[in-house]
């Protein structure tokens, strides 16, 4: 008010009227309904998987974050592979019919195994004429070698994204530049290296309307993290001990990065098999999904899925295989 | 002076008498969240003239049972409902349409069960149970930044003097800007406390309630690390009501934790393809969306 030299009842005036411009405009559901119904494809991605596809309510949404975290093995970058072919696919195969923007922070990228994949789940698209070099041509791998390299991509994104009519952004792994020191030492108020990275997916998401899917990897417990309210503590005697050993991995960049994505699969391994959970998702339930690595990428072994009650949709197990033993597939023709 | 000017200078500068108040607040409706015990622990539902919180773990059920509120309040009066609108502000990018759809239906369906002859006699009022009325008395704002945030809270006033049948305001979930972009705590908290003291003026200025979901953080109390609501010890005191949602074994339950009139409990509830409903529900979560 001092500044502008300007009386109470002009200085309010001014915040409404400012507060009415920057305000976003005002949609009621409906019309988000009407819209969603009017982009046609119900605004997804398939991803070929029917039980994981139908539990999403059609596949990846657009315009959302996805997460799919698991430990190291698991099958991550082999869905996120897939992804990224079947977004360049024309829309008759399903596809987005567009360019795909892959960011690879562990050098896992293969594109042998990616046309691999393209040949075994699609033989007959790819057994035409170079169709397979211009699917290929269509995904835009970056490799960033540090955390800078990565923040200073991530600024150019929304540029590239627009310009090259981009369809789908994959970033394998977003944890990747995280230390275990870097972690443990952000609980509470967060200066955690990654914040702004994090924030920037979410809302590039939005803005272009893309799907944004981001693996993430899994650390031990530590005792750092919380568990239960204080109003739960006074309850319970010893009980924590026994809990504890249940699940002992946890997905890394801690709580803040899980209330961020929107919905978050887990893959985990436990009594031999591999599951698939949809963990978090605000339309779907929870059900977890067994599935294997083949020659034509995951393909789900069951895809009625199995319901999972309490909070076991969340936690990622990793026992009963020896996961850094094994072959990238299992060759099973 | 007399006793009575007193009373009655002070009733002119708006204060209340403590009688008139008891008798306005047992005729207020309360909007039912979904499950009976739930709305048992709150004292019959959400309360209209008051601000409460409700927090939890990503994936315990906040924007289920924010999207709940929103179609709940919009029940008609003749179904024991309060008929009114709901505003969702949504910050995180958690409001899906098809789930909307898919709860309304469920809320449709659950009244026709309890209403059977009641729509034999109005034909009209029939019509109007439909989802996409429903949906179409949501009024939903994206916000993608704090600065939205403020200024969505700001035009409120406006909007609400625009539309008067609004009954309930979520913000899902208050704390996302706050925590991603501020840096200067302080600021951060006189920011916060001039939301909730706006949030709580336009309540009681025109009779609605407002749900403010939050996040949770660890917080080192006691010798451990522990969950605890985001946004600190000052934020805590801003909101009339807070109910937390956690897990207990293989359920959901929630913990009224502060009221200033009921007393601290805790009850289960479900969240199932129709919405949230009392636990242990028959109806199956899984059922085809769209």
């Amino acid at each position: 008010m001092s500044l502008l030299d300007a009386g109470l009842a002009t200085a309010r005036d001014a915040v409404c009227r400012v507060s009415e411009f920057a305000c976003p405009p005002c949609q009621t559901a409906l019309a988000l309904l009407e819209e969603r119904v009017r982009l046609g494809g119900g605004g997804r991605l398939a991803t070929t998987l029917c039980g994981l596809d139908e539990a999403l309510g059609g596949g990846i949404p657009l315009g959302k974050l996805t997460e799919v975290v698991g430990p190291s093995g698991i099958g991550k970058t082999q869905f996120c592979l897939k992804l990224a072919l079947l977004a360049t696919l024309p829309e008759c195969y399903g596809g987005l019919n567009g360019r795909v923007v892959y960011i690879d922070t562990e050098s896992k990228f293969s594109s042998r195994r990616m046309i691999e994949i393209g040949q075994k789940s699609f033989p007959q698209i790819f057994r035409q004429e170079g169709l397979a070099q211009k699917m290929a041509g269509r995904i835009l791998v970056m490799r960033p070698a540090s955390l800078s390299d990565f923040t200073k991509s991530l600024e150019q994104m929304k540029v590239t994204l627009l310009q090259n009519d981009v369809k789908l952004l994959i970033v394998d792994s977003v944890a990747a530049f995280m230390s275990s020191e870097n972690e443990r030492g952000t609980t509470g108020f967060t200066q955690h290296p990654l914040r702004w990275a994090l924030s920037f997916l979410k809302s590039i998401a939005e803005l272009t309307r893309i799907p944004v899917v981001v693996s993430n990897q899994v650390r031990s417990q530590s005792n750092d993290d919380g568990y239960h309210y204080s109003f739960e503590v006074k309850r319970r005697g010893d009980g924590d001990g026994a809990e504890r050993l249940e699940s002992h991995l946890v997905a890394a960049l801690g709580i803040q990065w899980a209330h961020a994505v929107t919905i978050r699969l887990v893959f985990e391994s436990h009594s031999g098999q591999r599951f698939i959970k949809v963990a978090k998702s605000p339309m779907s339930p929870a059900v977890a999904f067994p599935f294997i690595v083949e020659s034509s990428g995951i393909t789900l072994l069951n895809d009625e899925g199995i319901d999972v009650s309490g909070p076991e949709i969340t936690s990622i197990r990793c026992q009963g295989q020896n996961l850094l033993g094994l072959l990238p597939f299992e060759n099973r023709g | 002076m007399a006793p009575n000017e007193i009373a009655q200078k002070l009733l002119l500068q708006g204060a209340q008498n403590a009688w008139d108040m008891l008798s306005e607040e047992q005729s207020q409706k309360h909007i039912t969240t979904g499950s009976g015990d739930l709305n048992g622990i709150l004292g019959g539902g959400i309360h209209c003239k008051e601000v409460t919180e409700i927090g939890g773990v990503p994936g315990i059920g906040k924007t289920q049972l924010g999207i709940q509120l929103a179609i709940n309040v919009q029940i008609p009066v003749d179904y024991g409902g309060l008929g009114g609108k709901a505003i969702y502000i949504d910050t995180e990018g958690s409001f899906m349409v098809e789930r909307v759809y898919q709860i309304a239906e469920g809320c449709i369906s659950d009244i026709m069960e309890y209403f059977p002859c009641h729509h034999d006699k109005s034909s009209s009022g029939q019509e109007n149970l439909q989802p996409e009325s429903f949906l179409a008395g949501i009024y939903y704002f994206r916000i993608c930044s704090y600065t939205e945030q403020i200024a969505v809270i700001n035009y409120l006033e406006k909007f609400l003097g625009e539309h008067k049948d609004v009954r309930i305001v979520i913000i899902d979930s208050v704390t996302f800007h706050f925590r991603q972009d501020f840096d200067d705590l302080a600021l951060r908290t006189r920011v916060l406390c001039g939301l909730s003291l706006k949030l709580m003026k336009l309540s009681k200025s025109y009779n609605l309630a407002v749900v403010l979901l939050n996040q949770v953080t660890t917080k080192f109390t006691e010798g451990s690390f522990q969950l605890t609501l985001a946004l600190g010890d000052s934020w805590s005191h801003s909101c009339t009501n807070r109910l937390i949602l956690y897990w207990k074994g293989n359920e959901r339950c929630a913990y009224l934790d502060k009221s200033p009139s009921l007393p601290v409990a805790s009850t289960p509830y479900a969240v199932t393809s129709k919405g949230v409903r009392d636990a242990g529900s028959s109806s199956c979560k899984r059922v085809r969306v769209m």
